[in-house]
């Protein structure tokens, strides 16, 4: 699996695709997290972690313009988030799809790029074209004509990815792509984002609530609970010594044989942000 | 007048008949344009909407028989005005159904009431809740062909918009569509298309049309073009199937065109199942899944639960 180029390598000198300055945000004026700095440069992965309701999915309507910060500065593409860039690919954490419904998955990948356009398109030879290349860079092309409602939990998020990419944005944004996967599909799923992230040099940023199977791959994470966000390469966030100042409190950082990490002494406090 | 084994010799009989030549010419138009918008009715889950509007629409129709006016300008009126506040009620507001609820109740009271204000007959109510497609004026069939014309227009140019918020919300949103205007737009033309449904299947039986043929559709097809082709074609056999045997039978035509599209319905569930068979359609699922929220169910328990979570 790791023979695809795995390169946790910093890019500096890579082009800015978004700066978040003293950024505060939440809904009706109550703050759901502070003082949020970090920035995302072309091609890198990043993770964003924190427990449930820590304001992850706030992160992602923040860059998806959806949503205003309540203080501080957000910038995308060196300007302020507007709804509709098509230079973001999104993934929704839920997609409603009806098993009366059987829409073939090709139909939902077309959409994804020509979903803004008016009117009727009776052929549509380049629509096609594009989502049969977007679904070829996920390894796809055999589930174009199975109706959505009969496929796997892996399969769907490879179709929703797809979609995603098929209007070829700079940033990607994936809210819990790996959540209902077991290991095995979790780790192919991880794989291929990673290999897109890599081929194309677009920017991701993938919501998760495990990090360590994302760790081989990561430039950057975004650490996000009890209010604050951590940001910067796994290894200098996820530390006790810095998360302890961050957070105030004894935080510590344990790690595995097999380089897995655990981080113990915060849990217990992420109710204060619900 | 007896039904022959001659098809062809009970066709012209059947045409030779004024008022039906125009219950066909209008039972054409309808089907086609109610079979297409179902489509989009049953993919937006919007079938309670489609029953208020014709439900308001009622009111509005025995309002305007009540002060002598065409009854269809009333139903229009009545139903665009309930679509545009339907709409502006979020899609995503979990009391939605209740208010429409609420007004469709009231509009019922209010049908009522203009029924018993009118001095006429009775029988116009009658027509208007279960549909008189056999009293279509040539006057009717133009407007109605008119109104479906520009419904069918419509629908046209925000389809592929309408497709994609319709299958996938949230990417939509994010895309920029303009979500409320879409749904504004959707339920205008519903309401054209209700009205104009209402005079072939009457108010309580508008998803006979609107609802059962695209439902029965949704099996035989994978893309949504196809689905609706399918969705009118069914819709149009029902329509002429049921004007055909109404004309020998002593029985309602809404009734016939209900019990062929419910049988189709039942025939397709039961047969596509049988020809589809269980391992095609179940391969890959990991159980039955009404409706799929991908991202929702817990992680398994038995995964490394690290840092957060």
């Amino acid at each position: 699996m790791e023979a695809t180029g795995a390169q946790p390598a910093s890019r500096e000198g890579g082009s800015t695709i978004a700066v978040s300055e003293d950024m505060s945000a939440g809904y009706s004026g109550k703050a759901v997290w502070k003082d949020a700095n970090f920035e995302i440069r072309k091609g890198e992965f990043v993770a964003v972690i924190g427990p449930n309701g820590a304001g992850k999915t706030t992160l992602f309507r923040l860059l998806l313009g959806l949503q205003r910060p309540l203080a501080g500065r957000i910038s995308v593409f060196g300007a302020e988030p507007k709804r509709g860039s098509s230079r973001i690919g999104y993934v929704p954490q839920q997609h409603t799809i009806d098993d009366e419904s059987h829409i073939e998955s090709l139909e939902l990948v077309r959409l994804g790029s020509s979903g803004k356009k008016w009117g009727f398109n009776l052929f549509s030879h380049d629509d096609t074209k594009a989502a049969f290349s977007a679904l070829e860079s996920v390894r796809a092309t055999d589930l174009a004509h199975r109706p959505l409602a009969e496929l796997s939990g892996g399969e769907l998020q490879r179709i929703f990815l797809a979609e995603a990419l098929v209007s070829e944005p700079d940033l990607l944004l994936l809210d819990e792509p790996l959540s209902n996967l077991d290991i095995k599909r979790e780790g192919d799923l991880l794989w291929l984002i990673n290999n897109i992230v890599r081929s194309r040099s677009v920017a991701a940023l993938l919501i998760a609530h495990n990090i360590n199977p994302l760790l081989p791959y990561l430039d950057k994470v975004i650490y996000i609970a009890n209010g604050k966000v951590a940001s910067g390469k796994p290894d200098e966030v996820l530390t006790s010594e810095g998360l302890s100042a961050l957070y105030n409190t004894h935080v510590e950082v344990l790690r595995d044989s097999r380089g897995n990490l655990a981080i113990v002494g915060i849990e217990g406090h992420h109710g204060d942000v619900e | 007048m007896a039904f022959s084994p001659n098809l062809i010799a009970d066709m012209q009989q059947v045409w030779h008949y004024q008022f039906m030549q125009h219950a066909f010419e209008a039972g054409t138009v309808v089907a086609v344009v109610a079979g297409i918008m179902g489509y989009f009715v049953v993919l937006r889950r919007s079938t309670f909407v489609a029953h208020a509007f014709s439900e308001i629409g009622f009111a509005g129709a025995a309002g305007a028989i009540l002060v002598s006016v065409p009854a269809i300008v009333g139903m229009l009126l009545g139903s665009s005005v309930g679509g545009t506040g339907i709409a502006l009620l979020s899609r995503r507001s979990s009391h939605r159904d209740l208010y429409i609820g609420i007004v469709l109740a009231f509009s019922l009271g209010l049908g009522l009431l203009f029924i018993s204000l009118y001095t006429g007959y009775a029988t116009e109510a009658y027509s208007i809740l279960f549909g008189e497609i056999l009293g279509i004026s040539s006057n009717d069939v133009l407007l109605t062909l008119a109104l479906s014309v520009a419904v069918l227009i419509g629908v046209g140019l925000i389809y592929r918009p309408l497709l994609f918020s319709s299958l996938d919300e949230k990417v939509a949103e994010a895309k920029g569509l303009p979500m409320t205007f879409i749904e504004i737009a959707f339920l205008l033309l519903v309401a054209v298309a209700v009205s104009v449904s209402i005079q072939v299947t009457g108010v309580l039986l508008i998803f006979s049309l609107m609802v059962t043929p695209a439902a029965t559709a949704q099996h035989l097809a994978s893309r949504p073009r196809r689905v609706i082709v399918l969705s009118a074609i069914i819709a149009l056999a029902a329509t002429w199937t049921g004007l055909f045997v109404a004309f020998y039978e002593p029985y309602p035509v809404s009734f016939f065109v209900t019990a062929i599209v419910f049988s189709l319905y039942l025939i397709v569930r039961v047969f596509h199942r049988k020809i589809v068979g269980p391992e095609e359609s179940q391969g890959k699922r990991t159980g039955e899944r009404p409706r799929i929220h991908v991202g929702t169910v817990a992680h398994e328990a038995s995964r490394v639960e690290p840092a957060p979570g």
